[in-house]
């Protein structure tokens, strides 16, 4: 099977790997990179545990081909913290209770950097919106938003 | 969302500590790798030359595997390894013959006839998960298509397709006596003659499938020392592993087990069905091998909460209270097992729900259909015989035109009652959960009821046992001879009366399978007795029974036992045995209901000597895991005795 080189930024740092044709963004960050903190829950762009960034924008790693991020930006939940010091999205998380089992936990963090990024005092609607492709099955999402709502709540204080 | 109100008042006098932790947010010990992406489930542990495993699944819900035809994947480029059953060392299984419950009814991968659709007959490891997929697509299957039956009534009838071969009647043998779990309490059907009202329900719950985010799967990998690693979303490891050494005939100290990181589970990850298979294929490869659910098996394949159907019958006095009640249930099991035999026994226990009721009887079946076979989820036994328990009462209400939340007060059990499997009740809070709700939502409830207390006025005479009307209607194999009705009582050709206060039989638990699984006094929390204590005498110890005792002499399932005579029959039918187990039923009886006793088995009838425990030795840990036996019988899982 013929191999692809494929150049992108991971988490600000440069990665190059050879891919199989064919092969999604999902397995190549897990197997081939070994960022396993995108999870696979359905393989068919519905669940959202696998959404990732790619140039700031989520997307669903499991639905994207390898091939096509030669030269993109990609952002995963493995690399949200700077060092020891946690993003606020992920202290708010752990305060709040945002978490139980965990597994849709690195997707949610991410479709929420992302509206973040873009609309620094998002509404609770703009917050389920930005989430609602990203399954929980554990049922936390009133403590997801709340979580969203305070992480964006700190980092407007920063900003100020 | 922070709003959860704790009412230490309604049970202070349950716990002398404040349970500081209740209602306030906390941090759990796991989250900071939860939050990071570092928490390691099964699939993030990352092998060198890892192989993947793919099953080829029956598309019929009922078929006869004719011939599988491989020639075209064994020449198919990355395919490692074709798994079939006769790789497979002892390919026969029930999920609680751990525990010494029901027999070994279901193959890993199907040998002759496949029984739901999506069961397994085949498994490939390839080098690449398409490529398994690729493989598993190129196997032909010869199907011969057998009718099939769907609804668990329609399984009852005389002419339904047999589902599954050990268990020829469609439903699961209780006690070796009765194709159902018999409850008996009091005497309904006069208690009916005499309401003013009589009540029907019939309640219908859906197969619910728990969806975890993280699909079932495992990965095992050969260890330098001649174990296996096995990384697994199980939620029940020990199960898995004693389920893996026992299909693969291997001792499980060979099997190095890694779990407790689990992507949702909710009772969906305890069916070990992953775990034999990956192991397996690490054992035959001597590469790591993953075997891994995509979302569209975990819908099809995962097992559900089975189904429910529940008809109710209530006597019910112009005042609003319910003096007799009657259940007919049926659980669909799906093709196999699995759980839910046991959910009905736990179900049957619980009924009639938190009410007292003096007059109660119950035919619970556990019925094979060809649906996914179900097993465990959230609460299971109950949530679903509770969701058409609490329809029912506001049907009652509106019957009797009162206000539900009263009729709910005016039935509630209280501390001191009885309950229909003789258990008396105990730190019971309806009463007082139902005034804080009516009081949250602003309904006017009756004076008297928004006085009563749990605490006061159970016992008395509500602590008494009634005399209760028994049967032996419908027995194994009955069915298939002849429709015969299945609500409680009804198929009775002869009906025996216990007397009141009779707490049950006393009766002689079923041989352990294995040394370690005797009764162990100090733990069960009080003497045992070598000779069974006379029912008189026993209070809430035995298990509520009448034992037809030496008129029966259980033969194989299904067959043909002569109807005996309901007595109560106290120890001279019940030979003693050896002291540490010649035991009655401890506390929590395995069978809530009479008359029949779980572990009721007649003396003579000694289990099939266990090629792991000849004749009662301890268990030899050179040997592999014990045997499933083929008998229901006495474990101190199911009977609760664990708990001190």
């Amino acid at each position: 099977m013929t191999k692809t080189p494929v150049r992108f930024v991971l988490n600000g740092t440069d990665t190059g790997v050879f891919v199989d044709g064919g092969a999604n963004l999902l397995d190549v960050l897990r197997r081939s990179v070994g960022d396993l903190s995108p999870k696979y829950g359905c393989g068919q762009g519905t669940c959202g545990a696998c959404t990732v960034l790619v140039d700031g924008l989520p997307h669903l790693s499991c639905l994207v081909l390898a091939e096509a991020i030669d030269g993109r930006r990609i952002e995963t939940t493995g690399g949200l913290r700077q060092g020891a010091q946690l993003h606020p999205l992920q202290r708010h998380f752990m305060d709040g209770f945002a978490a139980q089992c965990g597994y849709c936990t690195p997707g949610m963090l991410m479709s929420a950097k992302a509206l973040l990024d873009r609309v620094p005092n998002p509404s609770r609607d703009e917050v389920i919106e930005a989430i609602s492709g990203n399954l929980c099955r554990c049922t936390g999402y009133e403590p997801i938003v709340d979580a969203i709502l305070s992480a964006a709540a700190e980092l407007r204080g920063r900003v100020a | 969302m922070s709003s959860i109100e704790f009412r230490k008042d309604l049970f202070a006098n349950e716990r002398d500590d404040n349970l500081n932790e209740v209602g306030k947010p906390t941090i759990r010990q796991d989250i900071l790798g939860h939050v990071t992406g570092s928490s390691k489930y099964y699939d993030d542990h990352l092998f060198d030359g890892l192989l993947h495993m793919r099953c080829v699944r029956s598309p019929h819900h009922h078929a006869r595997i004719r011939r599988i035809d491989t020639s075209a994947v064994e020449r198919m480029e990355g395919v490692v390894r074709i798994v079939r059953p006769s790789d497979i060392p002892r390919n026969l299984n029930t999920l609680l013959s751990l525990i010494n419950f029901g027999r070994d009814d279901e193959e890993l991968l199907a040998t002759k006839k496949v029984a739901y659709k999506g069961e397994p007959v085949l498994a490939i490891i390839a080098t690449s998960e398409r490529l398994a997929r690729d493989a598993v697509s190129a196997v032909r299957v010869d199907w011969e298509v057998l009718p099939h039956v769907l609804d668990v009534e329609e399984a009852l009838q005389p002419n339904a397709p047999v589902v599954n071969d050990e268990y020829p009647n469609n439903t699961f043998d209780y006690h070796e006596r009765y194709d159902h779990q018999k409850l008996r309490f009091g005497d309904v059907e006069t208690a009916f003659a005499n309401a003013d009202h009589i009540v029907e329900g019939e309640y219908q719950m859906s197969p619910i499938e728990q969806a975890p985010m993280e699909t079932c799967g495992a990965i095992a990998a050969p260890e330098t020392n001649d174990r296996i690693v096995c990384h697994t979303s199980t939620q029940a490891l020990f199960f898995s592993l004693g389920t893996t050494a026992k299909l693969l005939d291997m001792p499980s100290s060979r099997l190095h087990f890694v779990g407790g990181t689990v992507g949702g589970g909710f009772g969906g990850k305890v069916d070990s069905l992953v775990e034999p298979m990956a192991v397996l294929g690490a054992i035959l490869t001597g590469r790591p091998v993953k075997f891994m659910w995509d979302r569209a098996e975990e819908m099809q394949v995962g097992a559900p909460r089975g189904a429910e159907r529940w008809r109710i019958k209530d006597g019910v006095m112009s005042d609003g209270r319910i003096v007799a009640r009657s259940f007919t249930g049926f659980f669909d099991s799906g093709a196999y097992t699995r759980l839910s035999s046991y959910a009905i026994i736990k179900g049957t226990g619980h009924l009639p729900g938190p009410y007292s009721i003096p007059n109660v009887a119950a035919n619970v079946y556990c019925v094979y259909t060809n649906r996914t076979p179900a097993t465990a989820m959230r609460g299971f036994g109950i949530t679903g015989v509770d969701f058409s328990i609490e329809c029912q009462m506001d049907k009652v209400a509106e019957v009797v035109g009162m206000n539900p939340i009263d009729l709910r007060l005016l039935n509630a059990y209280r501390d001191g009652d009885m309950k229909a499997h003789r258990r008396v009740a105990k730190n019971t809070a309806l009463i007082e959960c139902c005034q804080v709700v009516a009081q949250k939502a602003g309904i006017a409830i009756r004076p008297d009821l928004a006085k009563a207390s749990s605490l006061i006025g159970g016992g008395g005479d509500r602590a008494v046992i009634p005399e209760t009307v028994t049967d032996q209607a419908s027995r194994i194999g009955d069915r298939r001879r002849g429709a015969i009705p299945t609500e409680p009582l009804a198929g009775a050709t002869s009906k025996g009366r216990i007397p009141a206060g009779t707490s049950g039989e006393p009766v002689v638990a079923a041989e352990p399978q294995r040394e370690d699984m005797r009764i162990d006094p100090a733990r069960v929390g009080h003497a045992v007795s070598t000779v069974p204590k006379s029912a008189s005498t026993s209070g809430p110890v035995t298990t509520p029974s009448v034992v037809s005792a030496s008129a029966t002499t259980p033969g194989p399932s299904g067959a043909v036992r002569p109807a005996p005579v309901p007595t109560v029959s106290p120890a001279s039918t019940t030979p003693a045995r050896p002291s540490a187990f010649a035991a009655p039923i401890p506390p929590r009886p395995t069978t809530p209901g009479s008359p029949a006793p779980a572990a009721a088995v007649p003396a003579d009838e000694t289990p099939p000597p266990s090629p792991s425990t000849p004749g009662g030795s301890p268990h030899d840990p050179g040997k592999p895991f014990q045997q499933g036996v083929r008998r229901p019988g006495v474990s101190r899982f199911l009977s609760g005795t664990r708990r001190r």
